[in-house]
Parts: C-alpha cells; sequence; structure tokens
C-alpha cells in the first residue's frame, strides 16, 4: 500500500461565523491525483491555500511528506509547487527571467537546463524571449504551469489548471499532467469546473459541499452511487440540490 | 524610470529654482545657508525611495496578483523583507547619484559639502524608510486595497514634523516633542549643522541610531504579526480575489 503524501485530519477554517471549511479528512496516496470537486463557494480554494500554509486552519491538522505542515512548512514548500488561474508572473519581465527569478526561489540546480526542459514541455520555448505581459491568457496559463513545474515537485495543487485554455491546448494539458505524474510518481490535488477533465485525469475526487465532504470515491463510482449519466450531471444536481444528504 | 527620475528631477527643479531666489533675494548669511534646501531635496529622496521599496515591492505583487505565487514559495519572511530592502536600496543609490549629479551641476551643490557624514546621514535616513516601508505594507495587508494609497501617503504623513526644509525650533512645542522622536528629524538637522558649520555634534546621530534601531525592530514585530493575522483571517487570498 503506498504512503500517503498528503493526509488531512479533521480540517476546519472559519471565517466570522462562517465555516468555509468544516471538518473534512481526507489522503492521497503517492502517485495519486486525487481531484477535489464543489460548486463556487464550496470551501476547495479554502482548503487549497491552507494546504499551502497561506490561511492558517482554525483547527485540524495537514501532514505532508510525514511532516507537519505548520511546523516545516519551508521544508514541505521546497518539494511542491502550486498553478492556480487566480495568479499569474509578473508582466514586465520576459518569460525566462520569471522562470528564474521561481527557479531560484525555489532552489532549482542546473536552472537554465530545467527552464528549457519545462518550456519545451508546455511548447514554450518560441516564447522564451516574450515579455509575460503581452502572453494570451492561454500562454500565461501554461507560463504558471512551466512555474509550478520547475522544481520538479513530489507534491502538485493544481486549482483550475486549464480554466481559460483552448479544448486542443486544455487536452495537451491534462496529457502532461498525467505523463509528470507517471514519470514523476508525483502526487496532484486537482480542482476543477469542467467534469471532463476529472474523469480524464483524476483516479479519485473528493467532492466537498458546504465546507463539507460529501463524497469520496473513483469519479465511475461517483456516477453509479448518484445514478447519472456521467460526472456533470453528478454535479448539477449536487449544485442544485437544496440537501445534498438526502441525493445520496 | 519616470518615478525614479522624473519626478525626483522635477522636484529639485522647484527647490534648486527655489533656493536661487531666495539667494538672490535675501541679505547677511542666508544665501550661504539657504542651500540646505537642496541639500533637504537630496536626502529625503533617499528615505522615500527606501520606503518605496519596500511598500510598492509588495503592491506590484499585487497588482500583477503575484503575491500567491510569493508567499506559497518557500520563502521566510525574513528573506522577503531582506529583498524589498535591497531593492530600496537601489533604488535610493540610483534617484540620489542621479540627483546629486544634477544638483552638482545645475547649481554647484556639492554633495561633498556633506563630508563623510553623508555615510550616516545616507545608512539613517534608509534604515528609516524600510521601516516605514514595513509599515505602510503592514497596514495595506490588514486594510486591504483601499489603502494602497497608504504606500505614498505615509511618508509624506511625517513629512511637516522631520524638519525636512527647516529647523525644529520653528515648529509649535508639542510638535517638536513629536518631531525628535522621529529619527530622520535628528539627520536633518544633522545636516543644516554640517552645511552652516562643516562640523556635526555627536547626540544627532546617537538619537537617530537608538530611534531607528526602535522603529526596525518595532517595524518589523508589526509586520510579521500582521502576517500572521493576514494568514489567519485569510486576508492575503482574500486580498487577491478583491
Amino acid at each position: 500500500m503506498p504512503e500517503a503524501i498528503l493526509k488531512v485530519t479533521d480540517l476546519t477554517k472559519v471565517f466570522d461565523e462562517f465555516s468555509a471549511v468544516d471538518h473534512i479528512s481526507f489522503e492521497i496516496k503517492a502517485g495519486e491525483i486525487l481531484g477535489l470537486l464543489g460548486v463556487n463557494g464550496a470551501g476547495k480554494t479554502t482548503a487549497i491555500n491552507m494546504l499551502l500554509g497561506l490561511i492558517t486552519p482554525t483547527s485540524g491538522r495537514i501532514d505532508i511528506f510525514g511532516k507537519d505542515l505548520a511546523r516545516h512548512r519551508i521544508e514541505v514548500l521546497n518539494r511542491s509547487n502550486f498553478c492556480s488561474t487566480y495568479t499569474s508572473l509578473p508582466g514586465n519581465l520576459y518569460v525566462w527571467q520569471n522562470l528564474r527569478v521561481f527557479g531560484t526561489l525555489y532552489g532549482v540546480k542546473n536552472l537554465n537546463q530545467r527552464i528549457d526542459e519545462v518550456l519545451d514541455l508546455l511548447d514554450m520555448q518560441h516564447l522564451k524571449n516574450s515579455v509575460s505581459g503581452h502572453l494570451s491568457a492561454g500562454e500565461a496559463t501554461r507560463l504558471n504551469l512551466c512555474k509550478a513545474l520547475l522544481n520538479q515537485p513530489e507534491l502538485l495543487l493544481l486549482d483550475e489548471p486549464t480554466a481559460s485554455l483552448d479544448p486542443d491546448i486544455a487536452d495537451k494539458v491534462r496529457s502532461i499532467i498525467r505523463q509528470y505524474r507517471d514519470d514523476h510518481k508525483a502526487t496532484i490535488l486537482y480542482t476543477s469546473h469542467n467534469m471532463r477533465d476529472v474523469e480524464e485525469v483524476c483516479d479519485r475526487v473528493v467532492f466537498l459541499h458546504q465546507g463539507k465532504i460529501i463524497y469520496t470515491g473513483t469519479p465511475d463510482e461517483m456516477v453509479n452511487h448518484f445514478e447519472k449519466e456521467n460526472l456533470e450531471d453528478v454535479f448539477i444536481q449536487i449544485a442544485r440540490s437544496g440537501d445534498v444528504v438526502s441525493a445520496r | 524610470m519616470v518615478e525614479l527620475a522624473f519626478w525626483p528631477f522635477v522636484q529639485l527643479l522647484v527647490w534648486g529654482y527655489l533656493t536661487k531666489y531666495l539667494q538672490n533675494n535675501a541679505g547677511g548669511n542666508f544665501p550661504h545657508t539657504i542651500t540646505f534646501l537642496i541639500g533637504a531635496v537630496i536626502l529625503w529622496d533617499i528615505l522615500f525611495r527606501a520606503q518605496q521599496g519596500v511598500a510598492i515591492f509588495f503592491l506590484e505583487d499585487v497588482w500583477t496578483r503575484n503575491l500567491l505565487n510569493i508567499f506559497a514559495a518557500p520563502v521566510r519572511i525574513s528573506d522577503y523583507l531582506l529583498s524589498t530592502f535591497v531593492i530600496g536600496f537601489l533604488r535610493a543609490a540610483f534617484t540620489v547619484t542621479l540627483l546629486c549629479i544634477l544638483a552638482a551641476t545645475l547649481y554647484s551643490f556639492n554633495v561633498t559639502t556633506f563630508n563623510w557624514y553623508i555615510v550616516p546621514f545616507f545608512g539613517h535616513l534608509m534604515i528609516f524608510g524600510w521601516a516605514l516601508g514595513m509599515i505602510s505594507t503592514a497596514l495595506i495587508l490588514r486594510w486591504g486595497p483601499a489603502a494602497e494609497s497608504l504606500a505614498w501617503a505615509v511618508p509624506f504623513l511625517i513629512q511637516p514634523f522631520a524638519a525636512v526644509f527647516y529647523p525644529v525650533s520653528e515648529l509649535p512645542q508639542w510638535l517638536q516633542w513629536i518631531a525628535w522622536t522621529l529619527p530622520c528629524s535628528h539627520i536633518f538637522e544633522g545636516m543644516r549643522e554640517v552645511l552652516a558649520h562643516g562640523t556635526l555634534s555627536g547626540h544627532n546621530l546617537l538619537w537617530a541610531t537608538l530611534l531607528n534601531a526602535f522603529y526596525l525592530l518595532a517595524a518589523g514585530a508589526l509586520f510579521t504579526k500582521v502576517t500572521k493575522i493576514a494568514r489567519q483571517r485569510g486576508l492575503l487570498t482574500r486580498f487577491v480575489s478583491q
């Protein structure tokens, strides 16, 4: 049985009196891609931000690589990386400069070679000397992914990585993510509103609703459990259902 | 470049020609001593650029939606602050060098008039600028984008009491007490002393050192505390999504 790379225990985040994340527990095994699903406001981004140390949990515990994140934040972040559709890299720097800055922050060895590798991987080599602010939305997203793969992270947190990509590039990105997992035995946490993404990429999903986990299983198991045709129908049912538990 | 060269240049022009006007129309020793206005413009810019280096560095990451990338990277708060200090130093060094050359060319104001005292002047104003930058950034982090203007406002909030363009003695007594709590007031008083007499009494430097140590430690503690609060209340992420 592979070890748990990421283990979340009874994690809670309360803002004033609102529970954004409500006593959730889950784990991700080495080499697994876990989809974190939920409608807007379900608590996905808050959960990811807690995993990155950007938000301090109200209670609960996060262990990554067997270490308590609260006490070993820098060590854990050195071996992790993330990509979010809500962030971008400074637009006044060239593509290679941005990658050089973050490669240095993450202590990447043979940085010039690694920059070329990730640019090749994401089909961005021809944009190496472009100003980052002049990239299209899709190119900027791929640049974010280049940054996320720079340090060859053992744990990769991807927050809607294909949100602004056209179907062709999105398909390539999904392939790259799976290939990266296979080549590096990496563990990936993946959030997306695109259910096709999730069905294609994720080994297992955790469905959040109003801050609580309402289902955990493989995408196929989830479709069967809710007696729907596909994951998108499940998502719509949960989103429109007032009482999710009764929908189960 | 506009920020680092154009605005400081325009300010130097205004104060430089005002100095010339006063020199040509005043009697006694005043025309000689009034040159401190040009020195004040140059030294004030050290403080301002150092503060801006810290505060604008943070805001640039906010504006480019890069803040989370930085705070989710394996970067300690101390590393982050140190890098902003370096940016502040480079900004100040560039602008001050430019202003010194222009002041010498346009108004025959030679910065070597300060003698070696320019080194502690530069150092103290730089350190106080860093402290003000940390305070500005902490307030922006705590109160969000609505408080962005503090990045520019904070130095000018203290300028009236900092004795930049006039001696502390010109202030009402109760404002003098405020002025003496600012390290930069001691430096600007020291600057006028050097320009007038060519010497600097030790007490101004001593007070500046003690006050700077206090402000730097207090500002660092405030920034660390606010960062902790920001993580607890999710301010870092809300900041980005606003």
